[in-house]
């Protein structure tokens, strides 16, 4: 039986702590886990991916979207959703390539001005308790609108200084990958760690509490919607970066791929359950998904299914976890 | 007992109002250093409301509120209460599910910051557990979903006795025993004690009078937002208590109906073995019979009711539900009183395939006279009512069902004592009608109703007696006891 | 506020939507000196019938509580508007069966998606998303040959009308209204009101949270299928991308139109109220010669405008 009532006869102390402590342990390995599974797929099926060439050619465009998704997740960590991310990272590759480019004075100043939207945004939703869904939803057509009015055929320059930056080859690993790991541990430590951290989580999982131990709610939903403005612009600016030209649709479907990369690493919709090393790890593995699509030539008309069935093939591999779980009344 | 203290707090002719109701007013009160205060009241006297008030989440809006001689009620909140040292653990939990215990216990304690604070603060919770609630079993890195909610309770108690770098003169402790069983909820009250004889001082509000009796200095006595009588505790017995609170105070029943067993003939309604009951014990319930479940809080009794709840539906039988938690298991919190009492037998008011909105008025008008709910029009929100009256809306809802199990589950629970006693005479009723009840009741006295009482420990029945053999002690054993008697 | 004036402005929450339909005909007509009054409102019911059918299938959905969404209307759109033509192949014996078919599509597409919640255990978004996913894919490898014209018989249907009133607008008011009736007036609707408010205390009510959920991620799919049929009859022909609007339009028409994202708290008329609104709207900006990416902005404004002003009565989520 599923549904509401989950109770399970009451077990021996020591086993039932154990037992939910097991199911926690194996549920956030299972990101990592599905990841390498995925590589050593990959690598098995097409050992010359396994160089830096071939790794920084399947993960160069991962980067934008663990931005994407590490926006996403801090959103989803304060129980709201965000459905304008990818036309707001449209949004900003289109800046990106016009302002930007031509009067960066006026670029850095409307990115800046988009962060600041984000955080009145976060304002907005929750002085009048609005439904981030329908909010966001509504954003969706004002940053598309945004983006047709400043590029209206696609195309633009992104700035010599931005292909540069996001071309660097350290030696030994491949950019994308140390921006991956540097990213995920630092909002690790941040969110997970640190203090700061602890109340921001907190005001996802029972918000009261924390407006009751004098917190202000609005300043950490403010500031939680800021910093997933912050993190779309990252991706954005790297995205055209990489793409060097950009369109109003460029980045549109990091929406969703920002929501399922939040969901495969582990994070949960409400209650302020996340893992911000989950997010990119899950964040990789969507596109690892589509390499290995490719490689395996499935027709072009069955990737996008398979991409789905992928997903719930992990999804099934998590909910199969949860079963060992033993949850108290 | 020391009752000569310092004043800490004092209010003086405060007051308060929510739109046209009157929640306190013309509160005079004092908590001195170095003693336990006792608050008590029906449901709506509005010790809820005063002790907001203490503990800054609600704002007085006459009167004084003088903390050491001062008074602070103008621009008074939560941080100033927790600079002058005083903290509150409210009703409802305030633990983040999603943190585990260390993390709670830092949201609390600010001082706890820099490298490490994370051990520090696992320690100092896992210290004062110990202190306070010996043999445990939580560790600070749980998370707080994980532990069950009487653990939950504990360590959001122990969080309000941390102490790091701040004040800690004063913690109100709003119905701290709710989820906790016998055992830990005395020792909850020996550390109440023990930080009381160390020159703290304590609020205390409880339903359970013994509790009260036992634990405080003096109590205070609320009655529709006043303070209607404060008296040293020892000068105050059950009956007093009961008698300065507004209370009927009839001599209780206790006179033991004449029993007659309904056992001899026919075959039980409801036969369910408890899910770990390792012998072939099963609980039984005939045709007019009210069955109580009794032992300590947690032991498998609410499980039982969902088991044979469950089974019902799943044969058709048709069993219905009063919760005793009413926010998560009752109340349908948008739709009408109406409403929440005719979602249990919409069946029985269809005409054709559509309901038919009169009889749905009809039934709802009904059981307002029946159960006595008080409030103009049954259209009107749910939420409207006092949690009393949400209650009597929950029985409604099962009563009114053709069903012929009700299922209770721990019904009574911070419902005032009038409102008990109007439900009691209802659920006798019912069965002299036929009716078969399980009920699943914190309080001792309320088995004096049942023909056949079950005591449960571990997710076992492990006792098992007609009202004939009632006996508390008898129950009390074997909630305890380490082997089947 | 009074007991009595809550309660009334709680039983009407959809006056709104059709108080600012109306506003924007008039702010339209005024732009236009009164021309094609007649016109204007003909259109919108057509194009609002299609919000609409998949609109009370979304709010339906999101009525079972927080979480509850349906995002495989756009995919099983496309599906089924390109099944149907198939199955129909432009010959008016087979109306029937591309009916049918379809219906069909409808069914097995809401049984899949409850499916993939129940027994991964995983959020509806993430589960109906996952699910589009493959819908998509079943669209463009079973649409992608040559377009199919709908059945003569069809395309009249669909497109046809009766004094300015499209046939179509006749048969969906009438599903309105019948779907208004099941949400309050049958065990099931009330079932589901129950279960978005509270699905613990549902279940302990008797109710049975699993099947109500699934017949309502079916009903929602069968609507959306049919929208996908009739939109292909409507437009001529199936196309892969025809769905697309239709997910925020879906979500957008169930917001404004007053139901309670939160769930547990809906109301039918409302539905149809938000699709002309939503319809006219595009239409007015287009008259006073908006370019498409104003147009988006002032869409988008108006959605946030309207959820700000519509939340200030209610608190929608919990």
């Amino acid at each position: 039986m599923n549904a509401p009532l989950n109770s399970v006869a009451r077990a021996p102390v020591a086993t039932r702590n154990n037992a939910a402590r097991r199911a926690r342990m194996l549920r956030a390995a299972l990101p990592a886990v599905s990841l390498v599974v995925l590589l050593a797929t990959i690598f098995i099926m097409q050992p010359r991916a396994m160089s830096y060439m071939g790794l920084n050619l399947m993960l160069n465009l991962a980067v934008p979207i663990a931005l994407a998704t590490i926006a996403q997740m801090l959103i989803i960590s304060v129980n709201d959703l965000d459905l304008s991310m990818g036309s707001f990272i449209s949004f900003v590759a289109c800046v990106a390539v016009t302002l930007l480019d031509q009067h960066p004075f006026l670029g850095w100043l409307a990115l800046a001005g988009c962060v600041g939207v984000y955080a009145l945004l976060g304002a907005l939703i929750h002085s009048r308790n609005l439904p981030s869904i329908v909010v966001t939803l509504g954003m969706s057509f004002i940053w598309v609108g945004g983006a047709i009015l400043l590029l209206p055929s696609p195309g633009g320059t992104a700035p010599q200084w931005l292909q540069a930056l996001v071309r660097i080859k350290p030696p030994l690993i491949p950019l994308a990958i140390i921006v991956c790991i540097v990213l995920g541990l630092a909002m690790h430590f941040f969110l997970m760690r640190s203090t700061v951290g602890v109340v921001l989580r907190g005001a996802g999982g029972n918000p009261l509490a924390i407006a009751k131990a004098g917190w202000s709610l609005l300043r950490i939903k403010v500031a939680m919607y800021a910093m997933a403005g912050g993190f779309g612009v990252l991706s954005g600016l790297f995205l055209v970066g990489l793409t060097t030209s950009a369109d109003a649709n460029v980045a549109l479907r990091y929406t969703l791929l920002s929501i399922a990369g939040v969901i495969l690493g582990g994070g949960e919709f409400v209650g302020g359950r996340v893992s911000p090393m989950g997010a990119v790890l899950g964040a990789l593995t969507l596109v690892l998904a589509g390499s290995l699509l490719s490689f395996i030539r499935i027709s072009p008309d069955w990737q996008i299914g398979a991409q789905g069935a992928i997903l719930i093939f992990v999804l099934a591999l998590r909910a199969a976890v949860n079963r060992l779980e033993v949850r108290p009344l | 007992m020391n009752a000569n203290g310092p004043v800490r707090v004092a209010f003086a002719g405060a007051g308060k109002s929510f739109g046209a109701v009157r929640a306190l007013s013309d509160v005079d009160l004092s908590v001195r250093a170095g003693e336990c205060l006792g608050l008590i009241g029906h449901n709506g006297a509005g010790k809820s409301t005063l002790m907001q008030v203490l503990a800054g989440t609600l704002a007085a809006d006459c009167g004084q509120l003088l903390i050491e001689g001062r008074d602070l009620r103008e621009g008074y909140s939560v941080q100033v209460a927790r600079q002058h040292g005083i903290r509150c653990v409210f009703q409802e939990l305030s633990l983040c599910p999603n943190l585990n215990v260390a993390e709670n216990t830092r949201l609390m304690s600010p001082a706890l910051r820099g490298f490490g604070w994370r051990r520090r603060a696992g320690a100092l919770i896992e210290a004062m557990l110990e202190q306070i609630f010996p043999g445990h079993g939580i560790e600070a890195d749980d998370i707080v979903a994980d532990l069950s909610i009487g653990k939950r309770q504990m360590v959001e108690i122990a969080r309000a006795f941390i102490n790091v770098d701040e004040r800690l003169d004063l913690i109100i402790l709003d119905e701290p025993t709710s989820s906790l069983d016998a055992r830990v909820a005395e020792q909850l009250l020996r550390h109440v004690r023990r930080f009381v004889e160390g020159g703290g001082s304590i609020v205390l509000i409880s339903h359970i009078l013994g509790e009260m009796l036992g634990t405080c200095d003096r109590i205070a006595v609320m009655r529709d937002g006043r303070i209607v009588e404060t008296r040293a505790a020892r000068d105050f017995t059950h009956d007093s208590l009961v008698e300065v609170m507004g209370g009927t105070a009839r001599e209780q029943q206790q006179a033991v109906q004449a029993f007659a067993s309904r056992r001899e003939q026919g075959i039980p309604r409801v036969q369910q073995r408890p899910a770990r009951q390792a012998d072939g014990r099963s609980v039984q319930a005939f045709a007019g019979e009210i069955v109580g479940l009794s032992g300590l809080a947690g032991h498998g009794q609410s499980q039982l009711l969902t088991q044979v709840l469950r089974d019902c539906v799943k044969h058709g039988t048709g069993a219905s539900f009063v919760a005793g938690d009413r926010q998560t298991d009752g109340v349908f919190a948008l739709w009408s009183i109406g409403e929440n009492i005719t979602i249990g037998s919409l069946n029985q008011l269809k005409r054709g395939v559509l309901l038919d909105p009169d009889a749905e008025q009809t039934m709802a008008d009904d059981w307002m006279k029946r159960m006595g709910i008080r409030t103009p029009d049954m259209r009107n929100p749910i939420l409207s009512l006092s949690g009393g009256n949400q209650q009597k809306a929950l029985f409604a809802r099962a009563l009114a069902s053709d069903s012929q199990i009700i299922l209770m589950d721990d019904p009574m629970r911070g419902v005032d004592v009038g409102t008990k006693r109007e439900v009691y005479s209802i659920l006798m009723e019912e069965a002299a009608r036929g009716r078969s009840f399980i009920w699943y009741t914190t309080e001792l006295e309320e088995l004096t109703y049942c023909d056949h009482v079950y005591v449960f420990r571990d997710g076992q029945a492990v006792l098992d007696m007609p009202r004939s053999e009632l006996s508390e002690e008898r129950i009390l054993r074997s909630s305890f006891a380490e082997e089947t008697p | 506020m009074s007991t009595s004036s809550l309660a009334a402005l709680r039983g009407k929450p959809w006056l709104w939507s059709f108080l600012a339909a109306l506003l924007i005909w008039v702010a339209t007509l005024v732009f236009t000196g009164g021309q094609g009054a007649g016109a204007l409102l003909s259109g919108a019911l057509a194009f609002s019938t299609f919000f609409a059918i998949v609109g009370i299938g979304q709010m339906f959905v999101i009525s079972t509580g927080p979480g509850n969404i349906d995002l495989s209307i756009p995919a099983n759109i496309a599906l089924s508007g390109a099944l149907g033509m198939k199955l129909m192949d432009g010959q008016d014996a087979n109306i029937w069966l591309g009916v049918i078919g379809v219906l069909g599509i409808g069914v097995l597409v809401g049984c899949g998606n409850f499916a993939l919640i129940r027994l991964l255990r995983i959020p509806p978004i993430i589960a109906t998303l996952s699910a589009s996913f493959i819908l998509q894919s079943l669209a463009i490898a079973y649409g992608r040959s040559v377009r199919v014209p709908p059945p003569e018989g069809f395309y009249t249907f669909a497109t046809g009308r009766v004094f300015g009133v499209p046939y179509l607008a006749i048969v969906v008011i009438a599903v309105a209204v019948l779907m208004g009736y099941v949400l309050t007036r049958t065990r099931y609707g009330r079932s589901v009101l129950a279960i978005g408010q509270n699905a613990r205390a549902a279940e302990l009510a008797g109710i049975r949270v699993g099947r109500m959920r699934f017949a309502t991620y079916v009903l929602c799919a069968v609507f959306g299928s049919l929208c996908g049929l009739t939109l292909a009859g409507f437009s001529g022909g199936a196309s892969l991308g025809m769905g697309e609007e239709y997910l925020l339009a879906s979500i957008a028409v169930v917001v404004i139109g007053g139901t309670s994202v939160a769930g547990g708290f809906s109301n039918v008329p409302g539905i149809w109220g938000a699709s002309l609104f939503l319809y006219l709207l595009v239409s007015m900006l287009n008259t006073f010669g908006a370019s498409a990416g104003v147009r988006l902005i002032l869409t988008g404004l108006i959605i946030i405008a309207v959820i700000t002003a519509v939340s200030g009565r209610k608190n929608a989520r919990a």
